[in-house]
């Protein structure tokens, strides 16, 4: 029996996909496991394997195409197979995914196919459902799911479905109250971010080109955090001349040692912000909508530009990690980052970002936080700066740092003791060895 | 606690009722001399003489009619159909006359009758004579339909059914007969319409009846194993059935699948799904399951029938689902 395979969601906030490349031809025999097609998500180009092992009897999409998920993307069976009738249940093959399956890879029973039909309406009511939504922009929840978020004044446009073709179950509203990560400024007081292209933007010539999946993630989510939080900026001057020199002899002797990796002034600053986050638990914390969300570990995200967007790869429990250790996987993670190669996991969980543009000769900048987090420190190059000593005019290397805040959850004071104790660490930069 | 079969607790019931009330008296196929064709009249002959437990011939719609027309004349005739799959050559009286007689007489008459036998599967007995055809009685106004799923239930609804003032359809599972279950000596009757819960739970909801109730207890073990707590509605009455306890359940474990014998289509199940459906829809957080016999003629072969029956595994199946497991 032909089975339909259809788009999945291959990170978590995945809506559609953009095909790259099939790795498998029609009339070409695969095994479950296999790779069958290379999708460019909304965060990286991801392998997507096949459930089914038999031979490929009809590709749905051609490479380029973005395919929602949920909706059929191939159709796997047995060589020779007669896959007509299917192929008019698939109508074309832009239908809803829900129309594409057989019946009998719904039911409680695989091989039961006359109870199948009966046995999951949930696929029977999709169908009426979804048959008059052919944008598929339709929000599934189920009618508890649409009863609590209502009562709870959470917007289901914001909350990621778990259930069935992404439909909203109970358990996501439970948990997108308790969690900031799924959906922390879904309060009303957040819109629905909406692309609108910018005015006037037709009257001058030019060529228009579609939004990669990441640009449209992107444009998307700066719109919703820029809408609906707050920020305030603080910055601070750092004198940076102890930590250079630190870096200087650990990386001479990393050197010495053939470690094969040096630590860089990003690291250094990751590592004293883990440590002044572990200090300041209130700094890593989110935004929950009724509520705070102070977070168990301390995760940071290191801004990693790659083409045509950015990525934050995430160092779990960075307060616990030696500075070396994390070097060493900043290193790693943003090596993948630039060959869409990242895993899910390893670009979220973050529970503070960094993002640095020293090596751009930026002064000084300011960010935009990156939910779920509470702040985001912006770090501008180390430069050599007249500065006053004792009254005499000196040379000093100094850094510029930036945090940005969410005025909902810290105040200017916080912040101020944040970096204060940030600045402790990076100008005590043995402080970060221990 | 004492524990008899399931047939001696319908003899009880028979044998109590006849005992209270003499307009009350059994008619149908082998009913007297035999015992009955599962022993469920065993000892009324003897008890009760040929007047009040009478053996028929083999014509369902005749005597039907002879009990019709008994209840009409003010006797409680509980006519035995040897099973139901008998009882369709008797629908016209049933449908045309038992059902409509209060309606179509403004009040003045009435047909307290009850009609019991056996109904679903029994194991190998093939298509004509395995079905479970409650749906056609549950569909007519007028009537009542009473299923037991257990020797207790068995006597304490038989009683009520025979002591209700209008016509009432009781179907006994056909391999429940032997099953043996606690009853105590002492008299008691359970309410018409009124629903039992088997098991407790929290996480999804069964709502069944009769030899499904059985299939459905082993399935909430299964899912119990997988930590999903099933709660088990034991119907027992399904027109009219209990509405308030399915909705007080169903508002405590948003998920519900509905487990019956019988066929999909237009069945009672479709019937209490589609009311769960609409009434129940802001509590829901899956589709209302459903698990039912292939909708095909039963087969012969002994291997096939439990294939298309539902059966504890398919319910775990349909439970876990709706449970997003």
């Amino acid at each position: 029996m032909a089975e339909v395979m259809e788009m999945l969601a291959l990170s978590p906030t995945m809506e559609e996909g953009t095909l790259a490349e099939w790795t498998k031809a029609e009339g070409e025999s695969v095994a479950e496991g296999d790779i069958l097609a290379e999708v460019e998500t909304d965060k990286a180009t991801m392998e997507m394997e096949s459930f089914y092992s038999g031979t490929v009897l009809k590709l749905l999409a051609e490479p380029g195409q973005t395919v929602r998920v949920g909706d059929p993307l191939v159709i796997i069976g047995e060589k020779g197979e007669d896959i007509s009738g299917l192929l008019s249940e698939l109508g074309g093959g832009g239908e809803p995914a829900a129309k594409a399956k057989p019946a009998d890879t719904e039911a409680e029973q695989a091989e039961d196919a006359p109870e199948a039909s009966e046995s999951a309406p949930a696929k029977t009511s999709d169908v009426s459902e979804a048959a008059g939504n052919d944008d598929g922009r339709r929000i599934k929840a189920s009618p508890l799911a649409r009863k609590m978020a209502e009562d709870k004044g959470l917007d289901l446009a914001s909350i990621e479905g778990s259930g069935p073709g992404g439909r909203i179950i109970k358990r996501d509203i439970e948990s997108a109250k308790a969690a900031p990560a799924k959906a922390p400024r879904a309060a009303a007081a957040a819109p629905a971010a909406e692309l609108h292209a910018a005015a006037g933007i037709s009257e001058v010539p030019g060529e228009q080109k579609s939004l990669s999946q990441m640009r449209k993630t992107i444009a998307k989510r700066l719109v919703e955090v820029w809408q609906s939080t707050p920020h305030f900026y603080l910055t601070m001057g750092i004198d940076m001349a102890a930590a250079m020199k630190v870096r200087k002899d650990i990386n001479a002797q990393l050197a010495a040692a053939e470690a094969g990796y040096k630590v860089s002034v990003n690291d250094l600053i990751v590592k004293a912000a883990a440590a002044a986050l572990a200090k300041f638990p209130v700094m890593n914390t989110g935004f929950a909508g009724d509520s705070l969300y102070a977070f168990d570990e301390v995760n940071i995200g290191v801004a990693v530009a790659i083409e045509d967007g950015l990525i934050t790869p995430t160092v779990r429990n960075a307060d616990q990690k030696a500075l070396g250790a994390i070097a060493r996987e900043v290193r790693e993670l943003a090596g993948r980052a630039r060959d869409k190669k990242l895993k899910p996991e390893e670009y979220s969980a973050h529970t503070f970002s960094i993002s640095n543009l020293g090596m751009y000769d930026i002064d000084e900048f300011m960010a935009v936080i990156n939910p779920p987090d509470a702040a985001i420190l912006a770090c501008g190059a180390v430069k050599q700066v007249p500065v006053v000593v004792d009254g005499e005019l000196a040379v000093g290397t100094r850094m510029k740092l930036t945090l940005a805040c969410d005025h909902r959850v810290v105040d200017g004071a916080t912040g101020a003791e944040f970096l204060n104790e940030l600045r402790r660490n990076l100008e005590n930069p043995m402080l970060l060895l221990v | 606690m004492r524990e008899i079969a399931f047939r001696d607790a319908l003899n009880e019931a028979l044998a109590e009722e006849m005992e209270r009330d003499e307009s009350v008296f059994l008619m149908g196929e082998e009913v007297a001399n035999y015992n009955g064709a599962y022993k469920v009249s065993k000892g009324l002959l003897d008890k009760f003489g040929p007047r009040r437990v009478v053996d028929t011939p083999i014509v369902e719609l005749g005597f039907a009619g002879i009990g019709v027309g008994a209840a009409m004349g003010g006797l409680k005739p509980v006519i035995e159909m040897m099973t139901f799959n008998f009882a369709i050559l008797a629908l016209d009286q049933i449908v045309n006359h038992a059902a409509k007689l209060r309606y179509m007489s403004n009040g003045q008459l009435s047909c307290p009758l009850v009609m019991r036998g056996a109904g679903g599967a029994g194991g190998s007995l093939a298509s004509q004579h395995s079905q479970s055809l409650e749906q056609q009685y549950a569909h007519i106004p007028g009537l009542k339909v009473m299923m037991p799923a257990t020797p207790y239930d068995a006597k304490g609804m038989l009683k009520t059914a025979i002591r209700d003032p209008d016509p009432v359809i009781f179907i006994e599972s056909e391999v429940m007969y032997g099953m043996n279950g606690e009853v105590p000596e002492e008299e008691y009757l359970i309410p018409m319409g009124k629903g039992d819960i088997k098991r407790e739970g929290a996480d999804c909801t069964i709502v069944t009846w009769s030899r499904a109730v059985h299939w459905s207890l082993q399935a909430a073990e299964i899912a119990a194993e997988q930590g999903i707590d099933v709660e088990v509605i034991d119907l027992r009455t399904v027109r009219p059935f209990d509405k308030a306890m399915i909705a007080e359940s169903v508002k405590k474990t948003n998920r519900v699948i509905v487990v019956e014998e019988a066929w999909p289509m237009a069945s009672v199940g479709a019937s209490v799904a589609e009311w769960i459906g609409r009434e129940l829809f802001d509590w829901l957080d899956a589709p209302v399951g459903r698990v039912h016999q292939r909708d095909i003629p039963m087969p012969y072969a002994y291997n096939l029938e439990p294939l298309s029956l539902p059966s504890a595994e398919k319910i775990a199946e349909a439970v876990k689902k709706a449970c997003y497991r």
